[in-house]
């Protein structure tokens, strides 16, 4: 019931969100928490559903934002000009494929080996655009993506965007939150858990892995695409290890155990970025992050959304202590 | 038959020799990681960062006392401190929690990025070799080649004899090799297996400092290099198999040939390369070369 409550509470904030900001808090904020957050939740679906922490989530994105960037925003011959609606298809593909044959090339190992096989696929992806001028354009990329405009709204206005990128961040976050929940989600969590023995019950542990890398890959291909139209722009730089890492922070500075957890870190970490420049120069901001991060690793692995669980329980525990005499005849049969 | 015979085989000669000293460079880096990981299954995510204070420290050094050699070897010795530093301050809370202590080290590589941003800015810095390898020696079918080139190669070479002989002809390796094999074993033979982490921790990240002054030397330093190397050594032991010393030789050596080949033959591809030597050997032993089945 109190979780019903609150999820009808945030619904309600994000709805209303914007007539109680200005612009910079509703794009560079809001659609930018929505954006990147989305990538962010690709990264704790696999990690908190598989088991996978991989680090190829942003390279899966900027496969979308590129594949975009390609068939809307042709730059210096490069690229080919198609309907939105056919290019952004294409992209989600693309992103799933990507997501797949990521999920391909990293499913026979885990843990530590998943995170480095899939930084080392990041950087290849880097490396690649950065060297390839026929389909990235290389170091410059793409400028001047401009999202569509559908019967005279323009998804590029800054409050359109905004719902656009709420509403597709909330398609996600259930999604996610639904897929969990259906065999298939049931499954991931058992190989998650004990791959033996659901291997054991018929299961088929491999094809079970990478589909939920393909899964992850079209929600980050979601988030990807949202990037890439806040941005305008899409170079080598979006997928460089830098934005790589940064998914992989915003992820465990919320909390890598639920979905909310990526929102929650996505919204932390563009606050600090934005207003790093209040505390300390701006040019630091990845000092302060990174300490934070450091912070976060060493005194609460389950991030911000874990601590906040355990000091809720532990106030509500308190509070049951006082009441249990009360309670104590109506516990029976819950 | 007209295309083989067309071959430009001085470009192959340089190129090859190239990828030699390339694949010098990534052994020493890589071998230091392998060390690492090998005995303490920490995947030590700020090794490029050691690799990039270590070139730091060795231009300084270098440039205020006049000798390259006394720069080598003040950067072994700062980056070896400062890897005991990391092992001691923060990994050694968290011993046996591998996700844990490579997410920590990646805190930690951030930080250092960016302190070392501030300290030394974006530009490039070039370590001047001494007079004595500034030189140019002759060599079949390539013409000449640098001779400083040439000494980076030996260099991986001693280095690689040196670290198999510690390993396995000396009692701290063989308190190593024990330690991989059995750790509570050791310990209950009254070994200080913590003191011995701390070791082989400095070793490897000493190991990193030195290959970042020879790397600033022949080729250069700059932010971003750090990524670079972290990189390499990743694939290179993922090509070679974790924690073999051997292994890292033999990725240093595939990883950097697919490298220079790709660049120089095939320039807006020469990255693939790499990464599908890295998927076919993961497809065929998901363990490394020469690496031990998990």
């Amino acid at each position: 019931m109190t979780r019903k409550i609150l999820t009808a509470i945030v619904v309600l904030g994000l709805l209303a969100y914007p007539f109680l900001v200005n612009s910079f808090w509703l794009v560079q904020i809001g659609g930018r928490t929505m954006g990147f957050g989305t990538v962010v939740l690709s990264l704790v679906f696999l990690t908190a559903y598989t088991g996978m922490l991989s680090l190829a989530q942003m390279t899966v994105a900027g496969v979308a934002g590129y594949a975009v960037a390609y068939f809307t925003a042709p730059t210096g011959g490069v690229g080919m000009l198609l309907p939105w609606p056919v290019a952004l298809i294409l992209a989600m593909g693309l992103a799933t494929l990507a997501g797949l044959l990521i999920g391909l090339v990293s499913v026979r190992t885990q843990g530590i080996y998943t995170l480095m096989i899939t930084l080392a696929v990041a950087m290849a992806f880097y490396y690649l655009t950065l060297q390839n001028y026929d389909l990235f354009n290389g170091f410059t990329g793409f400028n001047n993506v401009e999202p569509p405009v559908i019967l005279g709204l323009d998804l590029g206005a800054p409050l359109p965007f905004y719902y656009l990128s709420a509403a597709l961040a909330a398609l996600c976050y259930f999604g996610v939150r639904h897929v969990v929940r259906t065999p298939f989600g049931l499954a991931l969590q058992g190989v998650r858990d004990e791959p033996q023995r659901v291997r054991a019950l018929g299961y088929n542990v491999a094809l079970l892995r990478i589909l939920a890398f393909g899964l992850a890959g079209a929600i980050a291909g979601v988030g990807g695409i949202l990037n890439l139209w806040l941005n305008a722009s899409i170079s080598p730089g979006s997928v460089a290890l830098n934005p790589v890492i940064d998914v992989l922070m915003a992820g465990v500075l919320g909390g890598i155990g639920h979905p909310i957890g990526a929102y929650v870190g996505a919204f932390v970490f563009t606050v600090v970025d934005n207003f790093a420049i209040d505390f300390i120069a701006r040019e630091r901001f990845n000092t302060l992050i990174g300490l934070i991060f450091l912070a976060i690793v060493l005194f609460s692995p389950d991030g911000l959304t874990g601590l906040a669980r355990r000091l809720w329980r532990r106030t509500t525990a308190e509070e049951k202590e006082g009441r249990e005499s009360v309670r104590h005849g109506n516990e029976v049969g819950k | 038959m007209e295309g083989l015979l067309d071959i430009n085989w001085r470009l192959f000669a340089i190129v090859t020799l190239n990828g030699l000293t390339l694949a010098s460079l990534y052994f020493i880096v890589a071998s230091g990681f392998s060390l690492i990981f090998g005995l303490m299954r920490v995947v030590n995510m700020a090794h490029g960062s050691l690799y990039l204070l270590g070139a730091y420290v060795g231009f300084e050094v270098s440039e205020t006392s006049g000798s390259w050699l006394l720069g080598i070897l003040a950067a072994g010795v700062v980056v070896a401190a400062a890897g005991a530093a990391l092992q001691v301050s923060i990994l050694s809370w968290m011993q046996g929690q591998d996700l844990r202590q490579a997410l920590a080290t990646i805190g930690v590589s951030i930080v250092a990025a960016d302190l070392m941003l501030a300290q030394w800015g974006g530009s490039a810095y070039q370590i001047s070799l001494p007079d004595a390898v500034s030189t140019f020696v002759p060599v079949p079918v390539a013409g000449r080649f640098a001779m400083a080139r040439l000494m980076l190669i030996v260099l991986a070479l001693i280095i690689g004899v040196g670290l198999w002989l510690m390993l396995n002809r000396t009692r701290i390796g063989m308190l190593i090799r024990a330690g991989v094999d059995d750790r509570r074993m050791l310990e209950a033979l009254g070994v200080n297996v913590p003191l011995v982490f701390v070791g082989v921790f400095a070793i490897g990240a000493g190991l990193a400092g030195v290959a970042g002054v020879v790397g600033g030397s022949v080729l250069s330093v700059s932010p971003g290099e750090d990524a670079r190397y972290l990189l390499s050594s990743l694939i290179v032991v993922i090509v070679g198999g974790m924690g073999s010393i051997p292994g890292a030789a033999i990725g240093a050596l595939l990883v950097a040939m697919a490298e220079t080949y790709g660049l120089a033959y095939t320039p807006t591809y020469g990255i693939v390369y790499t990464f599908a030597l890295m998927v076919a050997v993961l497809a065929v032993r998901p363990q490394g070369l020469l690496g031990r089945a998990a």
